[in-house]
């Protein structure tokens, strides 16, 4: 047995699909993941909400290996992402925030690229690549350039991408920050079609608490750096009073309003929101 | 609990492989990304081949007007035998390749902030594997432009050698140059880490390496310490190459390919480890 086997423990038998333990990261004197806690279940859509700036998408790097943690440890599927990191990856389908499909290539090509870097056999690459898509709705987009995509279908070209390696956990980071009303829709309904298809564990950030309301199993509110509370959505409302939105739950753990924790976010953050909103048109 | 590929039957859809670390599947796994880096490449040149006619203008320029000057001048004595021109014709040739190899540090800065790069990083491919599989794009798409520009030396009456296995030679060498310039660029662009800086470190480098290359005048007509930066100069050992290759120029085509192996190696190694730096910025 090889030692991916050996360490990805069988389905059905992990009781966690993600778990953080003491989680920290700093850059410089700034901490970015302050002695972060987080458990996530096996098929459990979870959301990670915060503004710009809490730390969400510096977790997020640390769950799909790109940042080793300063403190703490990261299980995906019982494997340390910190020790395996191909391991790891081989698990995950990854949608960062800012669009990452090449306008210079075709759809087809662009979810083919994913198909060989993720090692899927010649054989069913073809049938892999057109089930990704077609589970995407762009069978008869795939055979044209992305650059000529609106912004709903790249997102949903780059979820079509991650998918194309039959991920455990699919990790969104922002997936529908710039889209329009209609487009954000239409992304989220493909992505609850997935989950329902095929019982995957999603992990999301969003700083649109509508969306994580309408949409999370369960939620964590972050905020500079640190969980402030973690539960259902429907929970956490109905503890705070009648007819408290998400926001006010928000505000009432953090002592701070969402809005006015956005300007909070660094000029990267706001750069990249801004870039991603503007290639969405 | 099975999963579905999306549009497959649910059997297609099983645990990932996993990953064994030996240095045999690292190979093979190294060719993989490779290959695909290269397919991307030779894609992308099949969809926009706007860019393989506007940079054929300049060697176009250097072998027409310059190359056809100097020849009438006689300003630098050639064997018997051989023109100017044919002297210059691999000198442009690298020059060509050299150009178009330093755009890969601004490339790789343009995915980085458009979430490609983040993306491919989250795929089972080591970071030495990316770097090289970009590298020998950069090779791919000199090659295809290589082409371009000894058509234009042929038209010119410049006698190229035709056998094949020194022209195979001479791929090899302009792929290894292609490949060390291109790792120089994405290991600045891991320095300067903004588009802005690395443009202008690009323009201060490109024309002094090529100036003091052998690509348009034998290094024994330069100043004792021009000779001294030459020497350190991996593009004098790649003209020198290909100018044994193409038109049978003396040179010591062992030590040539030596150095410019050496330093590809130690470029992709230099590259591979500051691309976190330049990924997580």
């Amino acid at each position: 047995m090889t030692a991916g086997a050996a360490e990805l423990a069988p389905e059905g038998t992990t009781t966690y699909a993600v778990r953080c333990l003491d989680l920290s990261y700093r850059f410089g004197t700034h901490t970015a993941v302050d002695h972060v806690d987080l458990d996530i279940a096996p098929g459990e859509m979870f959301g990670l909400l915060g503004p710009n700036g809490a730390g969400k998408t510096t977790t997020i790097r640390m769950l799909t290996t790109l940042l080793k943690p300063m403190t703490g440890t990261v299980r995906v599927f019982g494997i340390d992402a910190a020790a395996r990191p191909m391991q790891v990856r081989r698990v995950i389908g990854y949608v960062p925030q800012m669009l990452s499909a090449d306008a210079n290539l075709t759809g087809l090509e662009n979810v083919e690229l994913f198909a060989r870097l993720f090692d899927v056999p010649r054989k069913t690459r073809a049938s892999r690549v057109a089930g990704a898509l077609g589970a995407m709705g762009l069978t008869e987009a795939a055979g044209r350039l992305a650059g000529t995509y609106s912004g709903g279908m790249i997102r949903r070209l780059e979820l079509a991408q991650a998918l194309v390696n039959a991920p455990r956990l699919l990790v969104l980071d922002e997936p529908t920050v710039g889209l329009d009303p209609i487009a954000r829709g239409d992304v989220w309904e493909y992505i609850a079609k997935l989950r329902a298809d095929h019982q995957m564990t999603v992990l999301m950030t969003t700083h649109y608490m509508d969306e994580a309301d309408a949409y999370c199993d369960r939620v964590s509110l972050m905020h500079r750096g640190t969980i402030r509370a973690t539960g259902r959505p429907a929970d956490l409302r109905a503890g705070l009073f009648d007819g408290a939105t998400l926001d006010d739950v928000f505000r009432h753990y953090t002592g701070d309003t969402l809005d006015k924790g956005q300007e909070e976010g660094g000029i990267r953050d706001v750069r990249r929101a801004r870039r991603t909103a503007r290639r969405l048109g | 609990m099975t999963y579905a590929a999306p549009g497959a039957p649910p059997a297609a859809w099983v645990d990932p492989p996993a990953v064994r670390d030996n240095p045999v599947a690292a190979l093979r796994r190294l060719a993989s990304r490779i290959v695909t880096l290269c397919w991307v490449e030779l894609r992308k040149i099949r969809h926009d081949r706007t860019e393989l006619y506007t940079r054929a203008i300049q060697p176009a320029l250097w072998l027409l007007i310059y190359g056809e000057v100097f020849t009438r001048l006689h300003a630098i004595p050639m064997p018997k035998g051989i023109s100017y021109l044919a002297y210059l014709s691999p000198g442009i040739l690298a020059q060509s390749a050299l150009f178009i190899a330093i755009f890969y540090g601004i490339q790789i800065i343009w995915e980085r902030d458009a979430g490609v790069l983040t993306k491919l990083m989250v795929t089972p491919t080591p970071r030495s594997a990316l770097i090289t599989g970009k590298a020998f794009a950069a090779g791919v798409r000199s090659l295809v432009q290589g082409v371009v520009v000894l058509i234009i030396a042929a038209l010119l009456g410049v006698a190229l050698t035709t056998n094949p296995l020194k022209l195979i030679g001479a791929m090899v060498i302009l792929v290894l140059g292609s490949a060390f310039f291109a790792c120089l660029s994405m290991s600045i662009a891991g320095i300067a880490l903004a588009r802005d800086r690395l443009m202008g470190i690009g323009q201060a480098i490109t024309m002094p390496l090529f100036f003091s290359s052998s690509a348009l005048y034998p290094t024994r007509y330069m100043p004792g310490w021009l000779q001294a930066i030459s020497k350190a100069n991996p593009l004098t050992y790649e003209v020198e190459a290909l100018r044994g290759l193409l038109i049978g120029w003396p040179t010591t085509l062992w030590l040539d390919t030596v150095v410019l192996a050496g330093a590809t190696v130690a470029s992709i190694t230099c590259a591979a480890l500051l691309l976190p730096r330049l990924a997580n910025r």
